[in-house]
């Protein structure tokens, strides 16, 4: 194998992950660069962090019976993670995949601390999640992604408008405040965990260049499919 | 406040109001820890306290998902440790600190040390169980119930009739023999209660000895965590009839043959 583990996390694979704000555009980037690397004979693995039934079925229980608090919130999202750590994320980094991770453990991170989870006491329970190999932060004005989505017509849902801080009784409010408050600790994480920081406010293309000049480097002596058949 | 947690506090609860107290009994499947607890709670209640009592796995919250993740076996270490972490977390913020704020003891047949004891046994660093449950209150007293395997081999078969899966440590493939398993499993626990007795200051009892006995080092603990009995309280009498040992060992008894079709013990 003439793969080179990656110095961060020890696994042949590779790990890049996309963070930011809800609408942002780091779900579009990240599909976009997935089917980059496979037309260049890559073996890539996209995954996103969708609440898993155990999480949706839960906190659609302890929300009708108002028993969810910051710390449970949290603790049921780092269940949810670890479960797709152990299923999606390890297993490809292990076979040696280059692995897009829309969304990681520093969307937990931001999203507790914001609802006032111990941020050392956060940092510990994920401390599982291997630092990945590059961070991309899509960094966006909130005012950008509150209306992109109000034009998706998605509905805005409790949780993600903090409603459960009580910021506002109003839901887009709430939204804005809250996602300002998600900003502020991506803004901090950024320079302590040296995010990649993105400019998310050009156009899908620059965007992209951008993003392929920062990842090709990082493969030089990574196999692509056709070297691995030989290879194997 | 985070003097009343073990280190992290607990967004949006308040804590320096807890009026109650907190007391904990831990120890091994066979231990006799039921029995103890029992005992524990009829003399409590005898005394005059208001008692709650709060157990592993007891939550709304999770407790079915827990249910179906040990029937399949289907969720790694990390994940399952998590898991158990919200159905504690559930049960503190919404039952143990409610029943504390309005003055009740609580009295926890297990608590946060079985849980990480679990975790640890199954990969997981001391270090990252301790912060994990750094939101945990810190009990008034922690009584450990310290029995020999060979004393739980013993009871565990008794009560019944076989050794469980998950109390033998089976899901770590330590042997294929659920014999050995067993000793071996409860070696590792035993080694992070050993660990734990110093790092939380646990009260130590001999449970090798007859519940009698136990009871009788318990409540030594237990007495001055309430000051002088009031001078009201009336003098017993016409109490010897049955001796509360045999009376809570038989409600004890009852109890675990009621749970014992529905589930495997915690």
């Amino acid at each position: 194998m003439r793969e080179t583990p990656s110095s961060s996390h020890g696994f042949p694979g590779r790990l890049f992950v996309f963070e930011g704000l809800d609408g942002s555009g780091k779900s579009t980037q990240a599909s976009l660069l997935g089917k980059w690397l496979g037309a260049r004979g890559y073996r890539v693995f996209r995954t996103e962090w969708n609440s898993s039934e155990l999480v949706s079925s839960t906190i659609r229980r302890g929300k009708k019976k108002g028993l969810l608090t910051p710390t449970t919130f949290s603790l049921l999202h780092a269940t949810d993670f670890a479960d797709r750590f152990d299923r999606q994320i390890l297993p490809p980094l292990r076979a040696g995949y280059v692995v897009l991770c829309d969304r990681y453990s520093y969307t937990a991170f931001v999203r507790d601390t914001a609802r006032g989870c111990d941020p050392a006491w956060v940092r510990t329970i994920y401390s599982f999640a291997p630092r990945p190999d590059r961070v991309f932060y899509f960094r966006v004005p909130v005012a950008v992604t509150l209306k992109r989505k109000i034009a998706s017509r998605l509905k805005i849902s409790y949780y993600e408008a903090g409603m459960d801080l009580g910021l506002s009784d109003d839901i887009e409010e709430s939204y804005a405040r809250f996602q300002s408050r998600l900003k502020q600790v991506y803004e901090d994480l950024a320079v302590s965990d040296q995010f990649t920081v993105i400019d998310s406010t050009r156009s899908v293309e620059a965007i992209q260049a951008d993003l392929r000049s920062h990842v090709a480097p990082m493969l030089g002596h990574f196999p692509t499919q056709t070297r691995l058949m030989h290879d194997g | 406040m985070t003097d009343r947690t073990y280190g992290t506090r607990l967004p949006g609860m308040t804590t320096e109001t807890l009026a109650g107290k907190l007391i904990v009994v831990e120890g091994a499947d066979g231990s006799g820890r039921t029995t103890e607890v029992a005992l524990l709670k009829d003399f409590l209640e005898v005394e005059g306290h208001a008692v709650v009592d709060t157990g592993l796995r007891r939550s709304d919250l999770v407790s079915a998902e827990i249910d179906r993740a040990k029937q399949g076996h289907t969720l790694g270490a990390t994940t399952l440790a998590l898991l158990y972490a919200v159905d504690f977390a559930d049960q503190l913020e919404n039952k143990i600190i409610p029943a504390l704020t309005a003055g009740s003891t609580v009295l926890a047949d297990r608590y946060i040390y079985t849980l990480m004891a679990r975790a640890i046994a199954r990969g997981a660093s001391r270090e990252w169980a301790r912060v994990l449950y750094g939101f945990a209150l810190r009990p008034d007293l922690v009584v450990f119930l310290d029995a020999r395997p060979e004393i739980l081999l013993h009871r565990a078969i008794s009560k019944y009739g076989s050794l469980d899966y998950w109390e033998s440590g089976m899901d770590l493939s330590l042997s294929r023999d659920l014999f050995e398993s067993f000793f071996l499993y409860q070696d590792r626990l035993s080694r992070e209660f050993e660990w734990m007795a110093g790092e939380y200051s646990f009260h130590r009892v001999d449970a090798n000895r007859t519940p009698e006995q136990v009871h009788a080092d318990v409540l030594e603990r237990v007495r001055p965590l309430y000051g002088p009995v009031p001078a009201a309280d009336p003098p017993k009498s016409g109490g010897k009839a049955r001796s509360p040992v045999s009376a809570a060992r038989g409600r004890a008894a009852s109890g675990s043959r009621a749970r014992r079709g529905a589930r495997p013990p915690e």
